[in-house]
């Protein structure tokens, strides 16, 4: 069968945990997308869009340098850093900001972590002409401020959340509150693929374009499909579409990389499906961090975009089903393959993508160590690029900012 | 008027509205957060809510438990609700606030966020629940065509369960809605999060009317923004049940530094809405 079913489970998972004055809205949602993925002129437009306006197709590169240190592994990048907003996120923002103009509302609210999705709902706004506000945590206002500036050039309000953990979860719970409260004229523009049906299915297919393009680009430049693919997983929503169009391929091993902050052991981290247990956040079934009450635990990652003690609920089954795997990746394993594809490839990774990296590194080794003779080809979504993390990245390494030398002043 | 005539369906707390309709008001409901300022600070609230200043208080309590991601509160309750788990409030001490009120001429009912009772086990927190005496549970995110567990708890254990309607419900939606509760059913009077507000909702004499027409044998009440008694007053000439929140919370807002002082305006405020409440269908 296909999932999710109508009512929006995943197995177990899933579902519509809201007020009810939210089903109403919901419901249209639903209605809008299925009506709208019938028709093909709204394809039509959100193609055009993809093409003229974000740079799609993005392409696949391979890392040959960086493969020299991942075992005897190939490691293939597919390029979502290369999109118009610098992330995997305007896929999903140009197809809800079309569909808010098809239901008539004529303004959209957001929730951002790492501000990428703010950024691309913004973007969105300024093309469509909608109005725009974005919560952001506190905390992350003030590790991404370049973002909150972004977002404001773009025409959109920031609002920072100091409520709970000032954090992402805070900022979806706050855009909840906003929304239930204007919800005739504005559309929760969710970035990921959490939060109530139909916000996780609607995003993976809207996500889905990156598995559809690049297992085409795998058969057309390499005839074959890898035997990994790989992705980060916060909420989940570039893993999701990394893996749609690979579920099928039963030869295909999808691996999704958690943030284990400073280690699952620590206690600090955001490695919701290694560490956590099933529960109800943000009106969804899935694994959640919490406490023996049912309190959300706050979670940590030197990323801010996988900073969420939650996961989507696709994850969550295909977890269980054992269709995906899930590892955690530490902070410094993470930035460890942040700073190794910036010096092998000139590529500066998002840090979230550095996860993956990171992951897909890992896989390399432990395969030529368990089977010398492998030749594995590792497909890794590069979900964003890195120029918002330069000074987390700055702080991390304890770069001095200065130059290492100055010439040609007078003596 | 008084179509409540079934028994099965009236529960606990619908036997409670009941009788106050057939002495001629709505039921008055008050909400306040387990915990805040402190457990036992909120056991006094939730026994002073209950006596106003010369007994006449709230028919029916309802005892909220903290959590994590409220997101059908407003700033009010967010922030005791924060203070009340920086204080260290657990799930068991909402039962404890059931007993207390219990132990008055008051009904006990809990409102909370699904996760929680997810965590502690449906089953386990009716039981525990039934024994402390509780009535029931007000569930505000649990969709009520979703939760199989949580009927056979609430049965199992003879409690009532209440799900909310809201104006962007549908009249399908009200139906099956309605047919999920036992005891009544509870009306968001606007489209938003809980809060006071300076003048009653447009919306609220629809809502209610609309709901007694697609299913006349359950008692509807009214939330979100009744604050005074004129309020009060107004509210309970057509809905069944009266329900304040934010505007009792308001009274402990010294933080527990004045708790006596904060008790007082509490039960000024009970008082006076009890008073609203009586004089509404005069």
């Amino acid at each position: 069968m296909e999932l999710p079913d109508s009512a929006g489970h995943f197995g177990r998972f899933g579902g519509r945990f809201v007020p009810e004055a939210l089903h109403a809205a919901l419901r249209e949602l639903t209605d809008a997308f299925d009506e709208a993925m019938a028709d093909p002129s709204f394809h039509a437009e959100l193609a055009r869009l993809q093409r003229d306006y974000a740079g799609r197709p993005t392409p696949i590169t391979d890392v040959t340098r960086f493969s020299e240190r991942c075992g005897n592994a190939r490691v293939l990048l597919k390029r979502e850093d290369l999109n118009h907003t610098g992330a995997h996120k305007i896929n999903n923002v140009l197809g809800q900001a079309l569909l808010t103009k098809r239901m008539g509302k004529t303004r959209v609210i957001a929730e951002t972590g790492a501000g990428q999705h703010g950024v691309a709902t913004a973007t969105a706004a300024a093309l469509l002409g909608l109005e725009c506000r974005v919560y952001m945590g506190e905390v992350d206002t003030k590790r991404q401020a370049l973002n909150v500036a972004r977002m404001q050039l773009l025409g959109a309000e920031v609002y920072a959340v100091a409520a709970g953990s000032r954090t992402l979860k805070d900022a979806m719970n706050e855009a909840m509150r906003d929304w239930v409260t204007t919800v005739e004229n504005t559309h929760y523009l969710i970035g990921t693929v959490s939060g109530p049906h139909p916000f996780p299915y609607l995003v993976r297919e809207l996500q889905r374009i990156i598995s559809t393009e690049a297992r085409q680009q795998m058969l057309d430049a390499y005839g074959q499909l890898p035997d990994y693919v790989a992705a980060c997983v916060g909420g989940g929503s570039n893993a999701i579409g990394m893996f749609a169009d690979f579920v099928p391929d039963a030869d295909v091993e999808l691996y999704g990389f958690e943030a284990a902050g400073e280690g699952v052991e620590t206690g600090r981290h955001a490695a919701t499906i290694t560490a956590g247990s099933t529960g109800v956040l943000h009106g969804t079934r899935t694994f959640v961090l919490q406490d023996e009450d049912g309190q959300t635990i706050e979670s940590h990652s030197i990323s801010a975009g996988l900073d969420y003690p939650g996961v989507g609920p696709e994850h969550a089954w295909l977890a269980e089903t054992g269709r995906a795997h899930y590892e955690p990746v530490t902070d410094a394993e993470a930035m460890d393959a942040f700073q190794l594809l910036t010096r092998t490839e000139g590529i500066i990774p998002a840090i979230e993508s550095a996860h993956a990296l990171a992951g897909a590194r890992r896989l390399g080794l432990r395969i030529a160590d368990a089977d010398p003779d492998a030749r594995p080809t590792i497909l890794v979504c590069l979900s964003g690029r890195g120029d918002k993390d330069v000074a987390t990245a700055f702080e991390y390494f304890g770069l001095p900012g200065e130059p290492d030398k100055t010439v040609g002043g007078l003596q | 008027m008084n179509t409540f005539t079934d028994q099965e369906r009236l529960g606990i707390s619908g036997r409670v509205v009941a009788s106050c309709l057939a002495a001629g008001r709505p039921a008055l409901v008050g909400y306040l957060p387990v915990g805040y300022p402190d457990v036992s600070g909120s056991v006094e609230a939730v026994r002073a809510i209950t006596e106003g200043i010369d007994g006449n208080g709230v028919d029916i309590v309802e005892i909220g438990m903290p959590y994590s991601d409220p997101l059908m509160d407003g700033l009010v309750i967010q922030h005791a609700t924060t203070r009340a788990r920086e204080r260290g409030v657990r799930i068991r001490d909402a039962f404890t606030a059931v007993e207390a009120v219990a132990a008055t001429s008051a009904t006990p009912m809990v409102m909370t966020y699904w996760n929680l009772i997810e965590a502690y086990g449906p089953d386990r927190f009716a039981r525990d629940l039934a024994a402390a005496g509780g009535a029931g549970v007000i569930t505000p995110d649990l969709p009520p065509d979703d939760c199989p567990e949580w009927f056979e708890a609430t049965d199992a254990h003879g409690l009532d369960r209440v799900f909310l309607i809201a104006p962007s419900s549908t009249d399908e939606r009200i139906k099956l809605t309605m047919e999920s509760c036992r005891g009544w059913v509870y009306a968001s009077s606007v489209m938003g999060v809980t809060g006071t507000r300076s003048d009653t909702s447009d919306a609220a004499p629809v809502i209610v009317e609309r709901a007694r027409k697609v299913d006349p044998g359950l008692p509807v009440g009214i939330g979100l923004g009744v604050s005074n008694g004129a309020q009060a007053a107004e509210i309970g000439a057509f809905a069944d049940l009266v329900i304040v929140g934010s505007a009792l919370l308001k009274c402990l807002d010294s933080d527990g530094a004045d708790l006596p002082g904060d008790l007082v305006r509490l039960r000024t405020l009970a008082g006076e809405l009890a008073d609203g409440v009586a004089r509404s269908r005069r």
